[in-house]
């Protein structure tokens, strides 16, 4: 499948390396078989509770989106990347398409496996504001207020 | 008002222009109707029975004479010279030619408006008591939450893709205007026991198929904390409601499976770990919202106006329409005045363009510029010097728009039905025409006092029949409109869902039916009594009984 990474704001076409992944289920069950693993594959529907022991180690976890209509990954991804602080690559499966990335990409995903890569790098910038502070370092408009009404 | 700075302005016209190429693409071939579907959803455009149908939104319900002139303007070039007002402050326009819509979207940018998250799965836009700022019983003014509330979930990254569409009201009394007990989020404003102000925050209310009245799952909620606490829950949701059924997607069955304690307990426990992280918009921000709807320059005014209240002693007519149509404000010396949408015999919520115009031109002059779409279909002109309402009510008339019906038995909430929707199984509004013309005798219908009737034309209960103290529902029946009459709903404060009354009646009993209980009523009632409060009193059996009896 082919692969965009997020390099310095940039869409890029990634080499696809090989990972080992495993599923959250098989490594908790058992961890010393997948000692070599460096992806963790993480359902739509799991809990992140206590995933914190688990990551450590791993060079990607893999979220999914069954459909493109299913969001949930949204959320898990921005729990990876505000709430347990994890700083490796969050990579999105599934139904990916190019009006997403943008969102994604707020959230803290920063890997797309994608049918078409030839996707405009303006699937990054369709807004050039946010309102809402999200896992990306973009300030809120709100806050943009504050220092225009400070500076003046 | 709020008006737009370079940031707002910038993201709606960007929005627009992304809308433009998607439509390019679509009209090309490049995306098929169905890659193309998603994407004009996210920008309010439905494809239904005849036409496209585009649905502008009106945030928490508040527009300019500008902003209202520009629709009268949509209408007549793009459209066939009329507008309706939905039950969710929005207007839909019927008939746009695909090929327009990105230009119709441009004007509508001009004047700062759009039709961002009017459909799809995401955070609609919000709602509110329509008397913001005006009316004399609030707590304090709804309007500059509600736009707090636009801007956060304007495209939200995490909740662009949720279980099921999303919607958020406001009141700002308990007098509750916003039908708050059955949304998604449900926002009560009050006042705690130190004066601080704040919100109720009620969750899992909601029609559709499955009825329910929402739960408290907070009794107070400091106004700096709202955007946290609503991501908390917009959080919960978005990780835990069921994706497997379209039709138990909504946050009322999570809630209702987890128990409303419980889902209370979900969201505190996610709220404790983000209310800190920032998502708060700073006091200072607040404060700059807040000034955008300062009060405008009101007149030191005596409280009764000798001239109108000479005027109504010699105008019967008028008399009634400010007895019916107005109601008291704030400041001394001015009314707020309901225009009514439901002309005897009309379509609910319909407006041609030179109405819209003449509602422009009326505000502007005589209520601050100000307008408001209600979610019971009608507009109010929320700030009118009582000496003024007497030339207020003559130039509605003159557009037709003086019909003295509010909270009356022909002021019905109705949704388009089989004559546009898709969904539909049967038609709403010739019932609705059919209903209102039975009882085309304002007098009588102003001594049969506050009674509201809702139809729907299919479960999806978009005309609220759940909620109406009278409310019908239309079911097909091997290819046969059928009706089934709910009684004793509530949409206000004290919310209740109807019962089922009995069998379906058909299009021609169906009216028949209504005129029985509202004859019944009369008959039951004690002085002062509603009907809903008759109802409420002597029960269900009593009214099946005066529906059904063999005539």
């Amino acid at each position: 499948m082919p692969l965009l990474k997020l390099n310095d704001d940039r869409l890029l076409p990634a080499f696809d390396e090989p990972l080992q992944e495993v599923s959250l289920d098989d490594w908790r069950a058992n961890p010393q078989a997948h000692a070599s693993a460096t992806a963790l594959v993480v359902s739509n529907d799991a809990s992140l509770d206590d995933i914190e022991k688990d990551i450590d180690g791993f060079a990607s976890i893999i979220l999914n989106f069954p459909s493109f209509t299913d969001g949930r990954a949204y959320s898990q991804a921005r729990l990876l990347r505000e709430r347990i602080g994890y700083t490796g690559e969050i990579r999105a499966r599934g139904d990916v398409l190019t009006d997403q990335i943008f969102f994604m990409s707020r959230c803290g995903i920063d890997a797309f496996e994608m049918d078409d890569i030839l996707v405009m790098q303006d699937a990054l910038r369709v807004f050039s504001f946010a309102y809402q502070v999200a896992a990306d370092a973009v300030d809120p408009v709100w806050q943009r207020r504050g220092q225009c009404a400070a500076a003046a | 008002m709020y008006r737009y700075d370079e940031f707002d302005a910038t993201l709606v016209k960007e929005r627009v222009d992304q809308f433009r190429n998607q439509v390019e693409r679509r009209l090309s071939g490049a995306l098929t109707e169905e890659q193309f579907k998603p994407l004009r959803l996210m920008n309010g455009l439905y494809l239904q029975l005849h036409a496209y149908m585009l649905r502008v939104a009106i945030p928490y319900g508040s527009l300019s004479s500008k902003q209202m002139r520009k629709l009268a303007h949509i209408a007549r070039n793009y459209d066939k010279g009329y507008g309706h007002f939905t039950t969710r402050q929005n207007l839909q326009f019927n008939w746009p030619a695909l090929v327009d819509v990105p230009d119709i979207l441009d004007e509508l940018a001009e004047v700062e408006m759009h039709a961002i998250q009017t459909s799809g799965n995401c955070i609609r836009n919000v709602t509110s008591d329509q008397y913001g700022g005006a009316a004399a019983d609030e707590v304090a003014d709804p309007r500059p939450y509600g736009e707090m509330i636009r801007q956060w979930s304007t495209f939200h990254p995490e909740f662009s893709f949720l279980p099921r569409k999303f919607k958020i009201a406001i009141t700002a009394s308990d007098n509750d205007r916003a039908a708050v007990r059955v949304h998604d989020i449900g926002l009560r404003l009050h006042k705690n026991d130190v004066g601080k102000v704040g919100f109720e925050v009620i969750v899992g209310g909601g029609l559709g198929r499955t009825p329910y009245v929402g739960h408290t799952i907070r009794s107070f909620l400091p106004e700096e904390n709202l955007l946290s606490y609503l991501e908390a829950v917009l959080r919960v949701y978005n990780l835990s409601g069921r994706r497997d059924n379209k039709y138990k997607a909504r946050i009322k069955i999570l809630l209702n499976a987890e128990g409303p304690e419980e889902f209370a307990r979900l969201v505190e426990a996610e709220w404790a770990q983000i209310k800190d992280n920032g998502i708060d918009l700073l006091r200072a921000e607040i404060s700059r919202i807040q000034n955008y709807f300062a009060p405008p320059p009101f007149e030191k005014l005596a409280v009764e106006s000798v001239e109108m209240n000479e005027q109504r002693a010699v105008d019967g007519d008028f008399d009634r329409w400010l007895r019916v149509n107005t109601v008291a404000h704030k400041i001394s010396g001015y009314a707020i005045v309901n225009v009514s949408l439901k002309a005897i015999g009309g379509i609910p919520g319909d407006i041609t363009d030179a109405q819209m115009e003449a509602v422009a031109d009326i505000a502007e002059r005589y209520s601050h510029d100000e307008i408001r779409a209600t979610h019971e279909q009608n507009l109010v002109l929320p700030h009118v010097k009582k000496g003024d309402l007497y030339i207020v009510y003559k130039r509605l008339k003159a557009a037709c728009l003086d019909t003295a019906n509010i909270g009356l038995v022909s002021d019905i909430i109705a949704c388009p039905g089989l004559d546009y929707c898709a969904l539909a199984n049967t038609r709403s509004i010739p019932i609705a025409q059919r209903i209102s013309e039975r009882f085309a005798n304002l007098g009588l219908q102003e001594e049969l006092g506050e009674l509201k009737i809702k139809i729907s034309g299919c479960i999806n209960a978009c005309g609220h029949h759940h909620v109406g103290h009278i409310g019908i529902l239309g079911v097909d029946k091997k290819g046969e409109e059928f009706y089934q009459v709910t009684l004793g709903g509530s949409g206000g404060a004290d919310a209740s869902i109807g019962e089922i009354a009995g069998r379906g009646l058909s299009s021609n009993e169906v009216v028949d039916a209504v005129e029985k209980l509202v004859a019944f009523y009369r008959h039951a009632k004690i002085p002062n009594e509603r009907f809903l409060d008759t109802y409420r009193r002597i029960g269900a059996e009593p009214f099946k009984e005066a529906l059904y009896a063999a005539a």
